[in-house]
């Protein structure tokens, strides 16, 4: 049995441990917000929280995380608060079909606690995932949205 | 929000009842406000597209699929614009594909492709509103004992004029659901629209940013089973031998069988990757047939005979090319070559399906609800009246869930084989990108005449490509000529004396389809660089080259002249940057493009400024029409830089996102958009944005190094596509 927090809620799973964290949340833990891109850590879809840091579910064996904090997208709102990344791709309108967003948004919401202030450099080296609509340029927008919002807030 | 007055939705909420929470997917509502009523009301349906409920909340319908075009939204704001609703009163719910079946089609057109949603369905959009508008209108006038015209609507909200007294659309919707549905409705002038033609916000959008949306992929029901595929690696080939017994024992292992006569391999597990790793493990021995030899080469060559072939089907003819060009001053010409593309969309192929007693349940990322159904009904072997399709958002669809529905016959047969149990089949990336139905490849003759002055006399195109038409949808091809493979040609807008413009068709092995822009993904390529070549060779300036031979044409003329315009095209660019322009008139609308290059010694081509114009006639949604266009350039110089689908051994040489790379973030230029809409007529907008793309861009390499790009990607010449 392999014990993960998940959205800050203890989870267990019995499964082999090299099944791929993505597989694990989505087909044992109903946790559908990491999504299926590539399976090779090549599109960022099934990107996830792993004590704060970006990782692709999708290539991380389970056993390698037992006991971590995992968060998804369904995890970044908190008591209903949307975080800022949230309210900025909402306002900016980015995304498309939205397959995606969800690990836009956790890389997005990484990049901001590392660079709370991101140049376009910043973004470029931080954001790798694919978005196969093309929402890049929305995507850009709405971290420095985001960005501008939270430094308002700390003034 | 659910439970509305039909019948096979009532059902299945009792079935999601008894299933637990997880069921409960495939009819989510997004909502336009925060008013959206309390669930569990159950409203009236005025009539197809309106239900009213007792709170005053309305549920518009949608019948098309979401795939991040935007719809969703834009058709429902049709249909509230006539209705005369506050758009805070609305949720949108998908119109259901079995009961479309059995009300005689009520709703039209359920497919989300060729850019059509809008264009094609606007008017009886309209028409529903604007009938459920006055239905309610008289059912409150009815009830007043007052005359029709003395009452007016607004915000949902009916108005005796001269008493004050008002009722809302929720107090007068019983009464209005059985009146005669008027036989003539008055829509309104378009300049007339309050919410038409405004920036709204997509209804699906705050479920994606919470994480609550869910996709094909993302179903879950009790009891559920995973399938992982492998289809032939050479298309049409079957499974000649496979031994079960290696992987039976794996854990969580239910079944490895084939199905539809052996062409795909299938492992059902109790988890999909369990599936999809035994599924690798299982030995299997392919009888590959006859096209286990093919490769690009053999199938360039196939092409290339085509564009020898003397005589071919004729799609456009004006005057007589040959002879015009036998006495033309100056005579150009010149190949051009397309290669295949898969269409990638981010989530991979899949479907899931439950028979049992005789019906079937599918839930399915589609772009044609009524496609899968069909499809599901024939797989499973039941009429088409005992199939529900629950449309799933499309996580993209480029046209890859449209006509084909392979993916809907496999999730079907597969789930033949566990009566009463719903399986999930979900493709890898690798088998998404090994079977997929192609962007055809297609070659290019284009050749043109000019007289002493530079002016063109005679212009001639041969395209030889594969025919959708016929391979995909088997249908026969009328005067020989696929439409889809002459988007540009058939219909020339050029204003040159003689034209020739015919088809090879050039059928292959290798399955093609609608790829995003079709044929006008490619198409423009041949013809915009060469109509440069020509006003090269004539010495012309190639916006001043085009107007002119577009003068008659007002709306290609219209949208070239305001993006020239906007893109400064007469004033000059700093030093070693060059531009490049090119115009396309595709589904309905007209679309032209100015990008600004450098191009440095080590092949990077850098991209200073698109600047990209629209005319789709009337514009429902503008912000959606920009995020339309910004993707449509990310989709097109993905393709046009790296874009690449090869064959050899008759297989697909590519795998994943390593071997067929997508464009990111840091690669993204800046894009200025220009919706310059003209009225008069309803074009599309999903699509028309990637068509000048690549001309335009070649154009502007020209100019950059005098290298003129005839085949893409542009990997192959040595360049790169890089921001500024
Ligand atoms: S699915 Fe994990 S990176 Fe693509
Ligand atoms: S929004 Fe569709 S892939 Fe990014």
């Amino acid at each position: 049995m392999i014990r993960l927090v998940v959205n800050g809620q203890a989870r267990q799973a019995d499964v082999e441990p090299e099944m791929p964290l993505l597989w694990v949340l989505r087909d044992e833990l109903d946790v559908k917000g990491p999504k299926y891109g590539c399976g090779i850590a090549q599109c960022g879809s099934c990107t996830v929280l792993l004590d704060g840091a970006p990782v692709r579910s999708c290539s991380v064996p389970v056993a390698a995380v037992a006991g971590k904090k995992i968060t998804t997208i369904e995890g970044l709102a908190q008591n209903g608060v949307m975080h800022p990344v949230q309210k900025a791709w909402i306002d900016h309108e980015v995304p498309q079909c939205g397959y995606c967003q969800g690990g836009q948004m956790l890389a997005a919401v990484s990049l901001l606690q590392k660079k709370p202030k991101p140049t376009d450099a910043d973004i470029d080296a931080a954001m790798t995932n694919i978005c196969r609509c093309g929402t890049y340029a929305r995507i850009r927008t709405a971290i420095h949205a985001a960005a501008a919002a939270a430094t308002a807030k700390r003034v | 929000m659910n439970d509305i007055s039909n019948i096979s939705r009532r059902e299945f909420l009792k079935d999601s009842a008894l299933a637990g929470a997880g069921l409960v997917v495939g009819f989510h509502v997004p909502t336009a406000g925060a008013q959206t009523g309390a669930p569990g009301i159950s409203g009236v349906e005025v009539n197809a597209w309106v239900v009213v409920r007792p709170d005053n909340t309305i549920i518009i319908r949608y019948a098309r699929s979401e795939m991040g075009q935007g719809s969703l939204t834009s058709a429902p704001m049709l249909v509230a614009e006539e209705l005369d609703c506050d758009w805070k009163q609305v949720s949108v719910e998908y119109a259901s594909t079995n009961e479309h079946i059995r009300r005689n089609r009520i709703w039209g057109g359920m497919a989300a492709v060729g850019s059509q949603t809008i264009r094609l369905s606007q008017d009886y959009l309209r028409k529903g509103g604007a009938a459920a508008r006055q239905m309610l209108l008289t059912a409150a006038a009815k009830r007043w004992a007052v005359a029709e015209s003395s009452c007016s609507v607004a915000g949902g909200v009916i108005t005796h004029v001269p008493s004050g007294r008002t009722l809302t659309f929720g107090d007068v919707a019983i009464e209005a659901s059985k009146l005669q549905p008027p036989k003539e409705v008055k829509l309104k002038d378009p300049k007339d629209w309050k919410l038409a033609g405004t920036s709204v916000k997509r209804l699906d959008i705050p479920d994606t940013v919470m994480g609550r949306q869910r996709y094909g992929v993302d179903v879950q029901l009790p009891g559920m089973l995973y399938a992982a595929v492998a289809q032939c690696p050479v298309f049409g080939g079957t499974v000649k031998s496979f031994d079960a017994a290696a992987v039976q024992s794996r854990r969580g292992i239910r079944k490895v069988f084939t199905i539809d006569s052996g062409k795909v391999l299938v492992v059902v597990a109790d988890n999909w990757w369990r599936a999809k790793e035994a599924l690798k493990l299982v030995p299997v021995e392919w009888d590959v047939g006859a096209n286990g030899k093919v490769t690009s080469e053999s199938i360039r060559g196939f092409l290339k005979a085509g564009l020898d072939v003397p005589t071919v089907p004729v799609a456009k003819k004006t005057g007589d090319a040959d002879q015009a060009m036998a006495g033309a001053a100056k005579v150009l010409e010149a190949e051009y070559y397309t290669p295949y593309l898969c269409h990638a969309p981010m989530e991979p192929m899949g479907c899931t399906a439950r028979i049992a007693d005789g019906r079937v349940d599918v839930w399915c990322s589609t772009q044609t609800g009524e496609g899968t159904l069909a499809t599901a009904a024939a797989a499973a072997g039941v009429p088409l009246d005992q199939v529900e399709v629950y449309k799933m958002q499309n996580g993209g669809g480029f046209g890859r869930r449209g006509g084909s529905q392979d993916f809907t016959r496999i999730g079907v047969l597969i789930a033949r084989e566990f009566p009463g149990v719903p399986v999930k089949s979900l493709w890898s990336r690798e088998e998404d990108t090994q079977h997929d139905f192609y962007r055809p490849a297609a070659l290019y003759r284009l050749k043109a005449g000019l007289d002493a002055a530079g002016k063109p006399v005679a212009f001639k195109a041969r395209v030889a490509a594969p025919s959708i038409f016929a391979t995909l949808l088997r249908l026969p091809l009328k005067d020989g000529i696929d439409n889809s493979a002459m988007e540009g040609f058939a219909e020339f807008p050029y204003q040159i004396p003689n034209v020739l413009n015919d088809y090879a068709q050039r059928d292959t092995h290798v399955p093609v389809g609608f790829w995003r822009t079709v044929g006008w993904s490619q198409n423009p390529f041949a013809r915009e660089c060469f109509i440069d070549e020509m006003a090269v060779a004539a010495g012309r300036d190639p916006f001043q080259f085009r107007r002119e031979l577009l003068a008659h044409e007002k709306r290609p003329l219209g949208i070239l002249e305001a993006v020239a315009k906007a893109a400064d095209w007469s004033k000059p660019l700093p030093p070693g940057v060059f531009r490049g322009i090119a115009v396309t008139e595709p589904y309905a609308a007209f679309t032209a493009a100015v990008i600004e290059v450098s191009v440095s010694d080590k092949g990077e081509v850098k991209i200073h400024r698109i600047v990209q114009g629209i005319d789709c006639g009337y514009v429902v949604n503008p912000d959606n029409i920009v995020a339309q266009i910004q993707g449509s350039v990310v989709y097109a110089l993905t393709a046009i830089g790296r874009g690449e689908i090869t064959i050899k051994d008759g297989r697909v040489e590519q795998s994943n996102f390593v071997d067929y790379p997508m464009m990111r973030i840091s690669d993204m230029p800046k894009v200025e958009v220009v919706i310059a809409p003209t009225g008069g007529f309803w074009g599309g907008v999903g699509e028309p944005a990637q068509a000048p793309i690549a001309p335009a861009l070649c154009n502007a390499i020209f100019a950059a190094t005098g290298k003129r790009i005839r085949s893409l990607p542009l990997s192959h010449h040595g360049l790169t596509l890089v921001k500024a």
